[in-house]
């Protein structure tokens, strides 16, 4: 079928000024919220129902066409790119809150609302949704239940997994499957728990239920300053060890308090500290975050601060988390192009891991900033450079590579909050071995069996080992048709798809613990 | 050969323990890869599977080949009290592992009904969270990750140690409160909480309205409770209901929030720890033990519900969460009325306990939702696909 054929089809659904096949509109649609993948997709299609959404699946189900759902485009792993040949259904139309029940603490809302949406919506009932990534003035529930996003205060009140209490999700087949219950008990497995962060490969959630979150009756907000990475490492420690779980618990390194003191975001972080902590308490009991917030500064002096300062009011705690919030904003001013690393490691062990980045960013003559939420050792090392250089690129590439390796090393993982998606399909053989990623693509096959919802991302297809399934089909089943399935492992830093640079190495041949390197 | 010989053959005689009560022959694999080893075997000779694991929370009388029992995956491999985390073999009993951990000043914040010598491996597999899923919530947010073995001996890992992991698709969640269906869990990643230097619970005994009223207020007020939990008098072996109220953490958050209570009284520290453990193993007496899971403001019709359908003599409710768990004796028939009637009113009916009789005609899951059958049935294919594992996942 002609690309102009399929647009009118789609046309037919949805109302033709809202399919996009010129190249000036799809190209807004070639990147998200990474710089350093870029796909165009063939169509581009807006529905603006849940009804539409069904009919466009169930339209592509008939002709056997991949798709791509997306968001608002703000992820940070290529998660929400459509390949050649692949369709991107975008779901910010989406829009509506259908419900909130402030009773039981719930909502039900279509997956294109903006996070900051729901919560500013839900306010006035005493709740919020408690999930908050940078992004969330821009990002989308749909897209936060895809990526399984965290925030600062998921510390406490846990990532988006923890407020997700049932799924309506259209398979790529078209039919509807109905997940989780109002109250959040699954009906049997828990399908809810599995279907998030599965990065849009099992389905498109339809209707979203969340759980809310009492807004909490008192907050206090410390910045702490450290002269030593180290110190502030270990104070994160400290707090933690004493039992006390702070409401969000971030660091900030040097060179990204910088960039935000020279920003328009500037918070009055002190410039010529090697580390700032910003520590938030909050809880249902004014007495009891007081007396908690004490113990914290306490803690917090004796870990080696130089200076805790507490947020004399609202406007002072806004300010303090603006910097913390914008700092990728801010980071911007570094560079032309940045590079949002995610990973996580033990919190014991942020102080070596912290070095160890420090040393590779130096040997590669590359800028790292780190803003990270340290309370879960969920660490993001930014890397600022220029796309437009080809060797730096490489450069930015090796590093990536190096501080992921390390980050496994210390007992971590990959990614804490961003995903996979297209960016990271290289590094999931040094975390999982072959017989784990064939599982995780038998479970994908169990939602999706032609792998047609975002093709080529999570799961790197030829790192797995074999599963047969119980109707006989392998997963190197010779009769899968060319392009619909998962293509190989993309090469980080490209700009459309290209063979495989094979530089790469097999990665059949990727043993486990092993990074193979250009 | 029969099947014992093989097993001897393959695994070694330390790994065969005394047969069941059913005669049925009863192995344990003293590592992860040997009991990838038994299931690879199993699956290639067609033999049937039961899993167990310290025989205390389901009853052993499957019919199967073998009996795969975890108690000798008892080691603890790691525990990391600076970053809260630790893993441990499935087999290992949570009292033991409670003791390991306190040792270090650590705590799994999780306190399921059953025996003291429960294995981890089947509160995971089961999902069977006690009273403090209200502060702390269910049994999958307490895990990192996973290692499990499917039904065709694979082994699988999912998750990792650290406290976010988003890396592929989360095969944890789906093993806990798989009972199995998806494989045997062989070992756990856990994420642990301070050993809390407070610990305070306080009770007050009254008619199931005023109470399930005053806990709505408590969960209201601004209070955060460790537990929140509504116990029937059979249960709490009192002569009315009681509200316990658990509250956990350092000694100024619990001395403020213990001000709010009012009219509670307070028990002393032997007393109420044997309350709680009166309540967890008063589950694992009777014949048939389920819960259910609502929104919280129909608590109190559930309850009614239950009240009519199959009495109300044991029940342990969170009314706050939505949770309630009930136990004792009752027919396959009133299960099925029983779970249909909440289906309707959106809440779902876990089997978690009973005779082999029963939960084979109920099954621990069923009532699905629209569509939600077709992918269990496929994940069990997938993860089971010669069904050499004696779950009773759907009833008949």
């Amino acid at each position: 079928m002609s690309t102009s054929a399929l647009a009118d089809d789609l046309g037919a659904i949805v109302g033709s000024r809202h399919v996009r096949v010129a190249p000036a509109e799809r190209a807004t649609y070639a990147m998200d919220g990474l710089p350093t993948h870029r796909r165009l997709p063939d169509v581009v299609v807006l529905p603006g129902t849940r009804e539409e959404v069904i009919a466009v699946i169930r339209l592509l189900a008939v002709l056997g066409i991949p798709f791509v759902p997306r968001g608002a485009g703000t992820g940070l792993s290529g998660g929400a790119l459509a390949e050649e040949g692949a369709v991107l259904i975008v779901l910010t139309r989406l829009n509506r809150i259908l419900k909130v029940d402030a009773a039981n603490r719930s909502a039900l809302v279509e997956p294109g609302v903006v996070n900051a949406r729901l919560s500013a919506a839900t306010r006035p009932h005493g709740l919020h949704y408690a999930p908050d990534p940078s992004s969330q003035t821009a990002c989308t529930i749909g897209g936060n239940v895809a990526e399984n996003a965290g925030g600062p205060h998921c510390l406490k009140y846990g990532v988006t997994a923890n407020h997700i209490l049932a799924l309506e999700v259209v398979l790529a087949t078209g039919e509807i499957v109905v997940l989780g219950s109002p109250g959040g008990e699954p009906w049997g497995p828990d399908l809810v728990g599995l279907f998030v962060g599965s990065e849009g490969n099992f389905g498109v959630a339809t209707r979203i239920t969340v759980r809310l979150t009492p807004l909490p009756r008192a907050v206090r907000t410390l910045l702490a300053d450290f002269m030593a990475l180290r110190a502030a490492g270990e104070g994160v420690s400290a707090i933690i060890a004493a039992g006390i779980v702070p409401a969000a618990l971030e660091m900030m390194d040097q060179s990204c308090i910088q960039a935000v003191e020279d920003s328009v975001y500037a918070a009055g972080y002190p410039r010529d500290a090697a580390a700032v902590l910003l520590v938030e308490l909050d809880g249902g009991n004014t007495d009891a975050v007081i007396a908690e917030t004490e113990s914290v500064i306490d803690i917090l002096r004796k870990s080696g601060a130089r200076s805790v300062r507490s947020a004399a009011n609202e406007a002072e705690r806004e300010r303090l988390w603006q910097g913390r919030k914008k700092a990728f904003g801010a980071m911007g001013r570094l560079s032309r192009d940045l590079v949002v690393q995610d990973a996580v490691v033990p919190r014991s062990a942020l102080p070596d891991v912290l070095e160890t980045i420090a040393g590779i960013a130096a040997r590669y003559r590359l800028v790292v900033s780190n803003v990270f939420h340290a309370g879960d050792g969920n660490l993001h090392p930014n890397i600022s450079f220029d796309a437009t250089d080809e060797a730096m690129r490489v450069r930015v590439e090796l590093a990536s590579a190096e501080i992921m390796a390390a980050c496994i090393a210390a007992g971590g993982t990959i990614t804490g909050e961003h995903g996979i998606g297209l960016d990271k399909l290289r590094y999931m053989p040094l975390m999982f071995d072959a017989e784990s990623l064939g599982a995780m693509l038998a479970v994908r096959r169990v939602f999706d069996p032609e792998e047609r919802v975002n093709p080529g991302k999570v799961v790197p297809v030829h790192a797995c080992r074999e599963w047969t399934s119980a109707h006989g089909r392998g997963l190197t089943d010779p009769g899968r048709k060319p392009g619909v399935g998962p293509k190989p492992d993309p090469v980080g830093l490209d700009t459309g798809p290209k063979p495989r640079d094979p530089g790469l190495g097999d990665p059949r041949a990727g043993a486990r613990g092993q990074l193979v390197l250009p | 050969m029969t099947i014992l010989e093989k097993v001897t053959a393959l695994l070694g005689e330390g790994a065969v323990l005394e047969p069941s009560t059913d005669q049925v022959p009863r192995i344990a694999p003293g590592s992860p890869d040997a009991v990838a080893l038994l299931l690879g075997t199993a699956h290639q000779e067609g033999w049937h599977v039961r899993i167990e694991g310290a025989g205390t929370w389901l009853p052993s009388d499957a019919p199967a080949d073998l009996a795969l029992t975890t108690r000798r995956l008892d080691r603890v491999p790691a525990v990391e009290p600076q970053d809260l985390t630790a893993t441990a073999e499935a087999g290992i009993g949570l009292d033991q592992l409670r003791q390991q951990l306190a040792d270090r000043g650590a705590w799994l914040a999780v306190d399921p009904p059953g025996l003291a010598g429960r294995t981890l491996g089947s509160m995971v597999a089961t999902a069977t969270a006690g009273p403090l899923r209200q502060g702390f919530g269910p049994v999958k947010d307490h895990l990192l990750g996973v290692t499990f073995v499917t039904g065709d001996g694979r082994m699988v890992q999912s998750g990792g140690r650290v406290m976010k992991n988003v890396a592929g698709y989360d095969l944890t969640r789906l093993q806990a409160g798989g009972f199995g269906a998806f494989g045997v869990i062989v070992l756990v990643h856990l994420r642990l909480r301070a050993l809390p230097r407070a610990d305070v619970t306080h009770v007050l005994e009254g008619s199931r309205d005023e109470l399930t009223q005053i806990a709505e207020d408590i969960a209201a007020s601004g209070l955060t409770p460790a537990a929140l939990e509504l116990v029937s008098p059979a249960l709490a072996r009192r002569d009315r209901w009681v509200l316990a109220v658990r509250l956990v953490g350092s000694p100024t958050l619990v001395s403020a929030d213990e001000a709010g209570l009012g009219r509670f009284a307070k028990l002393r520290a032997e007393e109420a720890h044997s309350f709680w453990m009166r309540l967890a193993e008063g589950f694992a007496v009777r014949p048939v033990t389920f819960r259910i899971g609502g929104v919280p403001a129909a608590s109190d019709e559930l309850l009614d519900l239950l009240q009519h359908q199959v009495g109300d003599e044991w029940i342990s409710a969170a009314p706050a969460a939505g949770a309630i768990r009930w136990s004792g004796d009752t027919t396959v028939d009133r299960l099925q009325r029983l779970r249909r009637t909440l289906a309707a009113l959106e809440v779902p009916l876990t089997l978690e306990r009973a005779p082999w009789p029963v939960r084979t005609a109920v099954g621990h899951f069923g009532a699905y939702r629209e569509g939600a059958g077709p992918l269990v049935a496929g994940l069990r294919r997938t993860f089971d696909p010669g069904g050499a594992l004696v779950v009773a996942t759907d009833g008949e």
